[in-house]
């Protein structure tokens, strides 16, 4: 059999490594002093289509909504082993929470055409909401099966999988198409291969394209339509959808499309605050210890 | 629905196997709260098979009214099935607030719904309040609406989010976060039936095998929790964390960024996306403590906080602070401790 997996994945800053300097003055998020990395989680759900279509054959298609430097992350998944890349983009998808996300999302998976399997991370860790993946599938009218950690079968039109509950786990089976979300612990993402990177560096997008001839005199439109040919049968062209691409309606992309607001924002920042410093001797922490038992704290 | 009557709170009610989740009773609490300042009824979502009998706790915890929907169909959660009822009921009712837990169901089942619905969904919220809203775009000011209070980007920053849309406002909540209050005895409430109509597309995923173990840790119930962070630097490390805290006698609790770097399970996780604890004392061992960690732990009754860095926020929230280095200050703990019980 043949497999199409469609794996949304998302260009994220490294909320886990934040310097001093992510906090401008006003208190607002300086997004450009913040790393952006590959959503590690949507890295164990391309990791899972890929070991997928290798046992299966079929192909990988990996799709990420964010502005044109995330073809950064489409680049990785192409390096990786992704067969083929859709940026979805435009001005009009900005500030959109998982509600609008999960819409613009959904009409890309739609125009791409029939997979029989979506797969998302779990959620991402610029946000931790673990909202969207399942609201895709509501869109789509998809089954879903969420905290996927295993894939033991597919077969006849029905996927088998092992999936993360509170305080244990359930083995789940259901028709294809479907839609997972997984987890860190599903497995260990590929490092880029070398001989891919080689390859797929120069992939890009039209908008890159123009980019990189802008100032040329380029009388011809022939030549970068020749160029783009190029580009794609040497499968380097990734998709770039915009929102009328996508046909979607505009009240429902972006923060049009948002029913929850930020009514407000407050920089975390520490009061003076004292405590009681105690010194890291012998001494110190005995007097500690002393002073917790008789007051009860410590038994 | 006129403008001037707002629909009850609801709280979806997890169960498993007849014991109710905790969080689902914690909800409860803070949903008799806000339905007192919004004059509204308080309401439960029960679903399940034959699950009658919990409807009188749920009376007793706050619930003025059970929505109770029984079928053989329903008897482990499973999404698809639980949100097609859940979405009917709110269509035909009208909830002001929808609140979930912030388990694996409910982070499965409230986006389902609220897609379904297309309304806003907010995770994780670590305190829920009532308060009016300027809607700027549409410059109108929104009266009584719930404001969803969570810290983001890596808990640099918290923000206050309400929903501009119709009702329901929907948010989970992890467990431990609200308060359970004591229940009150005999306590009375309404129930009322559901109907439920399930269609064969509802019911396409099949459950083939579910392994449960009971809770092993319960952090919650801790009244000593001696947790590690990121600066114990190594799963070896860690074993210094459990030895100190067995001889004091207290549960082991983590970070986030331990847990991340496979040091220890998660169910030892406390903060945001963890559990959230009140013990009568804290030990924070190694962590820097970002806010989504300090709102986990910031009731404790006594904190103490061993760090290297003495810039590091988690002093903001101690009481007792030890600049050192935790593999120097933890053997001296145990030494300490040990001859003061002697």
């Amino acid at each position: 059999m043949s497999l199409t997996c469609f794996v949304f994945v998302k260009q994220v800053p490294d909320t886990h490594n934040i310097s001093g300097d992510a906090m401008k003055e006003d208190g607002t998020v300086n997004r450009a002093a913040l790393p952006a990395i590959f959503n590690p989680e949507d890295q164990n759900a391309l990791e899972l289509a890929l070991r997928l279509r290798d046992r299966a054959g079929g192909k990988v298609v990996v799709c990420t909504m964010g502005p044109p430097a995330a073809t950064n992350v489409l680049r990785q998944a192409l390096y990786m082993g992704a067969d083929e890349a859709i940026l979805v983009t435009d001005r009009a998808f900005a500030g959109a929470d998982t509600l609008a996300t999960s819409y613009t999302l959904a009409c890309a998976a739609r125009k791409y055409g029939q997979a029989d399997l979506i797969l998302c991370g779990r959620q991402a860790i610029d946000g931790d909401t673990a909202q969207v993946g399942p609201q895709i599938a509501e869109k789509l009218n998809l089954p879903q099966m969420t905290y996927v950690e295993d894939v033991s079968e597919i077969r006849d039109g029905k996927i088998r999988a092992k999936c993360q509950i509170e305080g244990g786990y359930e083995v789940l089976e259901g028709p294809l198409p479907m839609l997972l979300t997984v987890t860190a612990t599903a497995n260990v993402p590929r490092p880029p291969s070398a001989r891919r990177l080689m390859q797929y560096k120069k992939a890009s997008t039209r908008s890159e394209l123009l980019q990189k001839h802008r100032g040329r005199d380029y009388e011809d439109a022939n030549l970068l339509a020749e160029e783009e040919d190029k580009l794609k049968s040497r499968q380097l062209w990734i998709h770039e959808w915009t929102a009328a691409d996508l046909k979607a309606d505009t009240d429902r992309v972006g923060l049009a499309g948002s029913p929850t607001k930020v009514k407000a924002i407050e920089s975390v920042k520490l009061g003076k605050h004292e405590y009681k410093d105690i010194a890291p001797t012998d001494q110190g922490i005995a007097e500690l210890t002393k002073e917790l038992i008789a007051e009860h704290i410590l038994s | 629905m006129s403008a001037d009557k707002i629909g009850n709170v609801w709280v979806f009610v997890e169960q498993d196997n007849g014991t109710i989740a905790d969080v689902s009773l914690e909800l409860l609490c803070k949903g008799k709260e806000l339905a007192g300042q919004l004059g509204v009824q308080t309401e439960a979502v029960l679903l399940g098979r034959n699950p009658e009998n919990l409807c009188s706790v749920l009376h007793e915890y706050g619930a003025d009214n059970v929505f109770l929907a029984d079928d053989p169909a329903l008897e482990c959660f499973s999404t698809l099935p639980y949100a097609k009822v859940l979405v009917e009921l709110v269509k035909a009712h009208t909830p002001n607030i929808l609140m979930f837990g912030a388990t694996h169901a409910g982070r499965s089942l409230a986006p389902r719904v609220a897609s379904s619905l297309g309304g806003g969904l907010t995770a994780d919220c670590t305190d829920l309040q009532i308060d009016d809203f300027m809607d700027k775009k549409n410059q109108c000011l929104l009266k009584n609406k719930l404001m969803q209070i969570r810290p983001a980007f890596g808990g640099n920053i918290v923000a206050t989010i309400a929903n501009s849309w119709q009702d329901p406002q929907m948010v989970t909540v992890r467990e431990g976060v609200m308060k359970l209050e004591d229940p009150v005895k005999n306590r009375k409430g309404s129930i009322t039936p559901v109907p439920v109509k399930l269609s064969p597309d509802d019911l396409v995923i099949k459950l083939i095998e579910r392994v449960k173990a009971d809770k092993l840790i319960n952090l919650k119930g801790s009244q000593v929790i001696v947790a590690g962070g990121y600066g114990v630097g190594s799963k070896q490390n860690f074993e210094l964390i459990h030895e100190f805290a067995d001889t004091i006698g207290a549960s082991v609790g983590a970070s986030r960024a331990a847990v991340d770097a496979g040091w220890i399970d998660h169910g030892h996780q406390v903060g945001q996306t963890g559990v959230t604890v009140r013990p009568r004392l804290y030990i924070a061992c190694g962590i820097s403590g970002s806010v989504q960690h300090r709102a986990g732990m910031d009731e404790s009754g006594t904190i103490i906080a061993i760090n290297t860095d003495p810039d590091a926020p988690i002093f903001s929230v101690a009481n007792y602070g030890i600049v050192g280095d935790l593999n120097d200050v933890l053997p001296k703990f145990i030494k300490a401790y040990k001859s003061a019980q002697k």
